[in-house]
């Protein structure tokens, strides 16, 4: 059995040490290379007696991200990946919640740390360290590897990824390395990709759906290919870029997947590489994977469903017919070793084609959120069903229902959570940075879910330029998080409770179809 | 209004923070992102009355204010022809 997730990494340097591992638009490592260069990234990390501590990786998406990931986990720590592009102020709050024990990083980011007022002892830049080979060999290299890698176990955390949060502070999933080795045993036999395989990856580092394309490669020898991101901006020349990589499995946001559609830039011809298609971070809509399915036929779909509480996906459905505009697409089946349970409001299994909160049960379960006990007992909580034993499950807050050949079919959410673009958001988050500036009185951020938009509505003294809300939000939430439409008012509408009535803003601006 | 006014316009609308007149490059500059390109082809289709093709949606077509007016030309006098 596995004990940390780098013993994949191990097993392939050996059996495959002269294959492409990583590869981006002007440059290709292979295994031995990508390893040496972790190897000497250990070296500089690793401190006798320090082991399990985090990491963060404070770089864009690129080839050396992935070397940093494996040098962390060589040097028996854990790694912390961010947004180089977030507002500071969010970086902060990550740092201030993480404490991490090193930061790695390049020399174009100083300003950003002196901002921060990070220790520069602190931090690690990649140019300080050795890419050469210091004549080890590989056998010798893995050995001392394995004397620092073989004191961890599978419960000690490999990863922590940042998620909005509702209070504004953003929360800290912490993954242990049998989370990883679990997801990647079942994606290796269940996906079934291979060493001839070129893995197209879309999502940022910073999201969890990239560890299904970073561990996959490492399994099985497969090519990372990390696709530059101004491709995404041009869906035709994403698809020339992935003709020209021969890029055979992609798993990628329904968003880039219906950008294509939508611009009618597929038939047969195309993308003649591509064999598998798998997507999941939000709903996929069956007109645009039928758009898909009729143009590119004899090509595997797969739609996966998880959040990032669970190891990336919990559940799979291969699309087996083309799903009617109107049908649901299911999210199938649990993974294996993996359970879903279905609790109706009494905290009951729910019965065929009752609706009920899915919670998920298995090794995928994170260890819960970093420095945040409160919210971990909120969500990682005792299985009701069962009162003999421990048996801990997590709640996902998406409400789910069984249909008659017991598939899994997605609702929505509990709360105010969404899905947007891909990114799980709270729209407390944003309300609560908005309702940090001085000039609002009270906000309600509503999600436009047929137009996929962001929409804000405030109260102010006066009307405020969204040129300059815009401005100032940027400094406080990511990009994906800015709302699309600002609505002024002088005075919100209020429901008998006093509070803010959503439903009449939702019934009067959003429901209209311009 | 003019082509070149009505094209300002519309980009205006999406990001009302930023000065299109004045960049040379809207994506190496940042003021597009992925969700407004496909905000920007939908609205010029409805301004100008024409149906863009998904092929033409490129960097070059959408690189700055005049690369966007006579990508428009084009195919205004392609529907006129």
């Amino acid at each position: 059995m596995r004990n940390s997730s780098i013993n994949f990494l191990y097993e392939n340097v050996q059996s495959n040490p002269d294959k492409i591992c990583a590869a981006d638009e002007h440059n290709a490592l292979n295994f031995s290379t990508l390893f040496t260069r972790a190897y000497n990234i250990s070296k500089v990390l690793h401190k006798k007696n320090t082991i399990n501590q985090p990491v963060l990786v404070y770089l864009p998406k690129s080839i050396d991200s992935i070397i940093c990931f494996a040098g962390i986990l060589l040097s028996g720590n854990f790694y912390v990946p961010v947004d180089i592009k977030s507002p500071l102020k969010r970086t902060e709050k990550i740092i201030q919640n993480l404490v991490p024990y090193r930061i790695m990083s390049t020399h174009t980011y100083e300003d950003n740390f002196k901002a921060l007022s990070i220790p520069y002892e602190q931090i690690i830049f990649l140019e300080d360290i050795n890419t050469e080979n210091n004549n080890n060999s590989m056998n010798e290299m893995i050995a001392q590897m394995r004397r620092i890698t073989d004191q961890i176990i599978d419960t000690d955390p490999c990863y922590i990824i940042y998620t909005s949060g509702s209070t504004g502070t953003p929360k800290g999933v912490v993954i242990p390395h049998r989370g990883v080795i679990d997801y990647i045993e079942w994606a290796v036999s269940c996906l079934e990709v291979n060493v001839d395989d070129i893995i197209g990856n879309q999502a940022p580092l910073y999201f969890d759906n990239s560890t299904l394309d970073i561990y996959l490669s490492w399994a099985t020898g497969a090519q990372l290919h990390l696709i530059p991101e101004n491709m995404f901006l041009f869906p035709v020349k994403l698809i020339e870029y992935l003709e020209e990589k021969e890029v055979t499995f992609i798993f990628f946001v329904p968003s880039v997947l219906i950008s294509i559609s939508q611009m009618n830039l597929l038939s047969p011809n195309k993308l003649a590489s591509l064999k598998k298609i798998v997507f999941a971070g939000e709903v996929m809509p069956t007109k645009h994977l039928a758009y898909w399915q009729k143009m590119l036929p004899d090509r595997v779909y797969v739609n996966l469903y998880g959040p990032t509480e669970i190891t990336v996906d919990c559940t799979y459905f291969f699309v087996d017919r083309i799903y009617k505009p109107d049908e649901s697409l299911p999210i199938g089946y649990p993974c294996n070793n993996s359970a879903v349970l279905i609790l109706n409001e009494h905290n009951e299994l729910a019965t065929i084609g009752e609706q009920g909160e899915l919670c998920v049960r298995g090794s995928s379960l994170a260890l819960g959120y970093w420095n945040d006990e409160e919210k971990t007992r909120a969500v990682f909580v005792q299985n009701p069903l069962k009162k003999n034993y421990f048996d801990r499950i997590y709640r996902t807050g998406d409400v789910v229902y069984k249909n008659e050949k017991d598939q899994i079919i997605f609702v929505g959410r509990k709360d105010s959570q969404i899905k947007h673009m891909g990114y799980r958001i709270e729209l407390d988050e944003i309300e609560h940075a908005v309702g940090s500036l001085s000039s609002v009185n009270k906000c309600c951020v509503l999600y436009n879910n047929d137009k996929k938009e962001i929409n804000l509505f405030y109260e102010a003294e006066k009307e405020i330029l969204s040129a300059e809300f815009r401005k100032t939000l940027a400094t406080l939430i990511p990009e994906y998080m800015m709302p699309r439409k600002f609505y002024y008012f002088k005075r919100l509408p209020l429901n008998p409770n006093g509070k803010i009535d959503r439903k009449v803003l939702e019934n009067e601006y959003m429901n209209k179809t311009e | 209004m003019n082509n070149l006014n009505a094209i300002l316009d519309i980009l205006k609308q999406i990001r009302p923070e930023f000065n299109f007149a004045e960049s040379k490059d809207f994506i190496n500059e940042g003021l597009l992102d992925s969700f407004d390109i496909v905000t920007v082809v939908s609205k010029l289709e409805e301004q100008f009355g024409i149906s863009i093709d998904g092929e033409d949606v490129t960097p070059e077509n959408l690189k700055n204010l005049a690369t966007l007016e006579d990508f428009i030309r084009r195919y205004l006098d392609k529907n006129e022809s």
